[in-house]
């Protein structure tokens, strides 16, 4: 009884974020293009498919792997987890007292990544539209690993304090090197697989992260600190699909010009 | 059986970590395993809404509106649709709220109820229109056939020279809002339009010009969240 009222709240707040969606979509189509919708039915069961789907997703995560993902992160990231009774001096120093901090950062990055519905979306379509070139597996895992790696970079950088515009910003340069030497092709879906990997599986995990890394490290700022985790996460999967492509283009190049030789 | 296998590194993940590092077993794990239950379903029927619903009205309407012809409307759709989609969107509620309370303490405003939520307001709908005006320029540059590198290349240059000029409170924020925007229903329904556009305009090609739209919805906020907080 109890889990169905909060599955009915839960299908509720959905429905309420994607009624303006959907009143956009119904408005342009019958006032604007002034046609009716192909497949009307199938079109409505999708929604209603999506609206469920949504909701069973959101009311599983909030009950089960949240809360323990949450508290782990508190653990992790806990003084006497840590070992902290040093100076800090001392313990910034030595980067292996956060050995499992990272572990865990990399871990939860690679594997929530992986379940996130946007980028199942963005690689359903990309696996379409490439016409089966760009494999559904191969993307998810390209940007899963650099999620985990920018989240880990995230967490190294909240342990040792420096500026978060520093990484962003080379980041930025070498996502534009890539770009000059990448497969064109690819460019448009590296830069997008940047802003679909921070939605509702990843984000409440890495901001529980950071928000204990940043609270119990001496000296750091949760205000100030705190922040940062996503913006890591939405930058470090360009470079690695790109990174993918070249790998892929370059395998493929090296398997052509044996096959020539022989 | 496909949503089995995209959610098993995270229970694997979660378990490894409890039994091995903190040398625990797992609370409730009853409960655990009927949440993974639950997330396994949703995963399932949310993909097959996707396939037979999101995708077909994206792709469809914007192939009506490429053979219609009217390029103010498609903007006006475009517009809407980052921007109907964005203020709604509940981790940009959270993160506008945040940003209310730093500006606060750090003194950049009053620490007033009222003025807090002036601001986190102000806040929210700057970045709603921000991704309202990235879809509509990433829709121009479908039509058009720029390169996205080019305009990427551009923004990316306004974030660098936005942050040299923004107060340090407000740069992480800005850099996580362009994360935030982009919700689960919104990124199928934008590639579908993406993709859809490019495939109905002659001379353009679907995988290099139909993707991107996303790219531009993360970049524009944080430009215009660094804006924010320079000028408040």
């Amino acid at each position: 009884m109890n889990w169905l009222m909060d599955f009915l709240g839960t299908l509720q707040a959905t429905v309420v974020d994607v009624l303006p969606i959907a009143a956009i979509l119904f408005g342009f189509q019958l006032f604007v293009l002034r046609k009716n919708i192909r497949n009307l039915k199938q079109v409505l069961i999708g929604f209603g498919l999506v609206l469920l789907g949504l909701a069973f997703f959101l009311e599983g995560l909030e009950q089960a792997l949240f809360p323990l993902g949450k508290l782990m992160a508190e653990q992790l990231t806990a003084p006497e987890f840590l070992g902290i009774s040093q100076t800090a001096a001392e313990l910034e120093s030595d980067w292996s007292h956060y050995f499992w901090v990272y572990l865990f950062a990399f871990a939860i990055g690679l594997s929530t990544t992986i379940a996130e519905p946007s980028l199942i979306a963005v690689a359903i379509k990309a696996n379409q539209v490439s016409g089966g070139a760009v494999g559904t597996w191969g993307l998810r895992i390209a940007v899963a690993f650099g999620v985990a790696i920018g989240i880990s970079l995230g967490a190294y950088r909240i342990v040792s304090g420096t500026p978060l515009h520093y990484y962003i910003i080379t980041g930025y340069i070498v996502v534009l090197i890539q770009t000059v030497f990448c497969p064109k092709s690819i460019i448009a879906l590296a830069y997008d697989s940047g802003g679909v990997t921070t939605s509702t599986v990843t984000v409440p995990l890495v901001a529980a992260l950071g928000l204990g890394l940043s609270s119990t490290i001496p000296g750091r700022n949760p205000m100030l600190d705190g922040f940062g985790l996503i913006a890591f996460a939405s930058l470090f999967p360009i470079m690695s699909v790109m990174g993918y492509a070249q790998i892929s283009e370059w395998m493929a190049r090296r398997a052509k010009e044996t096959r020539v030789r022989d | 059986m496909e949503s089995i296998r995209d959610l098993a590194p995270i229970v694997v993940v979660i378990a490894c970590f409890q039994l091995l590092v903190f040398r625990q077993p797992i609370p409730d794990l009853g409960g655990l395993l009927f949440g993974t239950l639950q997330v396994i379903i949703g995963l399932t029927l949310f993909i097959q809404g996707l396939k037979i619903g999101l995708f077909p009205i994206g792709e469809s309407m914007a192939h009506d509106f490429a053979s219609k012809g009217s390029i103010l409307w498609l903007v006006l759709f475009a517009f809407a649709l980052g921007f109907g989609t964005t203020i709604a969107e509940p981790a940009l509620i959270a993160i506008s709220d945040e940003a209310a309370r730093v500006a606060a303490v750090g003194g950049m405003i009053e620490q007033d109820p009222e003025r807090m939520r002036r601001y986190a307001d102000g806040l929210r709908l700057t970045v709603a229109i921000s991704v309202g005006l990235a879809i509509v320029v990433g829709v121009i540059r479908i039509i058009k056939g720029w390169p996205v590198q080019y305009l990427i290349m551009g923004g990316y240059a306004g974030v660098v020279i936005m942050t040299a000029f923004a107060p340090p409170e407000i740069i992480g924020i800005a850099y996580d809002s362009g994360g935030v925007t982009t919700s689960t229903i919104t990124v199928p329904l934008v590639t579908a339009l993406g993709v859809g556009l490019a495939s109905s305009i002659r001379g353009r090609n679907p995988m290099t010009d139909g993707f991107g739209l996303i790219a531009f919805a993360s970049l524009t906020p944080m430009i215009f969240v660094m804006a924010y907080g320079m000028l408040l």
